[in-house]
């Protein structure tokens, strides 16, 4: 028994199967920050906090001429989302059946990885944690229509470059800027294409907790880091006579370890706004 | 070594994430220590000077070590190993009963094969 109590579950082993696998699927889909920085783990539950190897100094301290610090500790964020499913569907799979309704599962994936993915990207303060965007020291690049992003993610490894940034660099796309980018240059050419093989020396992930934006950020490694505790997982809360309540979780947190390792590319419309 | 570990994989490299191919070679790392440890052991019971029988009994215990700092290195990349060797190392009484001790059920019977995560890990791919 642990955290999870899945053996507490009125679910079959052939249907655990199912259900992790239709997790596994959708969050390998949809987590981009996993694709992209360091991975530290995972170190399971009972892992806490990661070591910054800074202290805080304290002042004033209670006892003179005694210097008192606290050390500095990123502690781990735990997330669990919900959902439902039938245990008269979950039934089905021990008799065979291999299309199981999971759409519950499919949308508490997605929640997880954009949760997972915006804490990477943007950040989450409450958590202690500070995203690649919002520790960027460079000023973000603007595109003003889908023909300008490879001028824009020129300059923009340009910018990583002239910062002492050195490549290979990946592009994370959020849904609108992927969607532009699979479309055809002027030439004919597709644009992400072009950015993949002559601009950036590395790969293009689509990656929707950014949103409208992109972010280039080097691939040399070191420069970000996710701790993972506890990995995604999937474990069970109750259930009825109708349906079983199970949840998805994992604990994680991220750090920044070279704030001029990523840029924004924000997209805008002609105006300028 | 690098050779050896390409030769070693089932499957092409091009298909398999970073993270794979990392543990194959701690997998195959850990393989040729227990190997050492094997063999030094038998060359030690069969050695007839002191002198050597003490050198590869410390030899051996070397590579006891470095076995121990790559499943070390697994436990850290591979929940499943995580969750195992939580279960079993440093458990008391039949090891064939730790498992029906912590869950409640027999090891034929238990949720032995369900793992403890989605094990997604990493998603990295090296290029």
């Amino acid at each position: 028994m642990d955290l999870l109590n899945r053996e507490l579950a009125p679910i079959s082993n052939v249907a655990w199967s199912q259900i992790d696998g239709e997790a596994r699927r959708v969050l390998e889909l949809h987590l981009a920050g996993r694709k992209l920085v360091n991975f530290s783990g995972p170190h399971g539950w009972r892992f806490g906090a990661v070591n910054t190897g800074r202290v805080i100094p304290i002042k004033p301290t209670p006892i003179a001429h005694v210097s008192h610090s606290i050390r500095d500790v990123r502690p781990l964020v735990e997330l669990r989302t919900p959902f439902d499913l039938s245990i008269r569907e979950l039934d089905c799979a021990d008799r065979g059946a291999l299309d199981l309704e999971l759409q519950s599962v499919i949308t508490a994936a997605e929640r997880l990885a954009r949760a997972e993915d915006t804490s990477i990207f943007h950040g989450f303060e409450a958590g202690g944690i500070t995203g690649i965007v919002a520790a960027s020291p460079h000023l973000p690049i603007d595109v003003g229509s889908n023909l300008e992003w490879p001028r824009a993610v020129s300059a923009a490894a340009e910018k990583l470059r002239l910062s002492g940034i050195n490549g290979p660099y990946a592009l994370a796309l959020g849904g609108v800027a992927y969607d532009e980018l699979t479309a055809d240059g002027d030439d004919g050419y597709p644009i992400r294409k072009r950015i993949e093989d002559t601009i950036i020396g590395g790969r293009v992930t689509w990656a929707p907790a950014l949103q409208e934006g992109a972010t280039l950020i080097s691939m040399r490694g070191g420069d970000y880091e996710l701790t993972v505790g506890q990995d995604a997982s999937v474990g069970y809360t109750t259930h009825d006579r109708e349906k079983v309540e199970l949840f998805l979780t994992e604990s994680f947190t991220f750090r920044v370890l070279e704030p001029k390792a990523g840029i924004l590319l924000r997209r805008v419309n002609q105006s300028g706004t | 070594m690098c050779l050896m570990t390409v030769e070693l994989n089932h499957e092409s490299s091009t298909l398999l994430s970073e993270a794979t191919q990392n543990q194959h070679r701690a997998i195959v790392s850990l393989k040729e220590e227990l190997d050492a440890v094997d063999w030094y052991q038998q060359r030690a019971d069969a050695c007839t000077d002191d002198g050597l029988r003490a050198i590869l009994l410390h030899n051996m215990n070397e590579e006891i070590e470095h076995a121990m700092m790559i499943l070390e290195w697994l436990r850290r990349n591979n929940s499943a190993f995580a969750s195992n060797v939580e279960r079993y190392l440093n458990s008391s009484g039949p090891i064939t009963l730790v498992e029906q001790a912590m869950t409640g059920k027999s090891g034929a019977t238990s949720d032995s094969n369900v793992p403890s995560s989605l094990g997604v890990g990493s998603l990295k791919v090296s290029k």
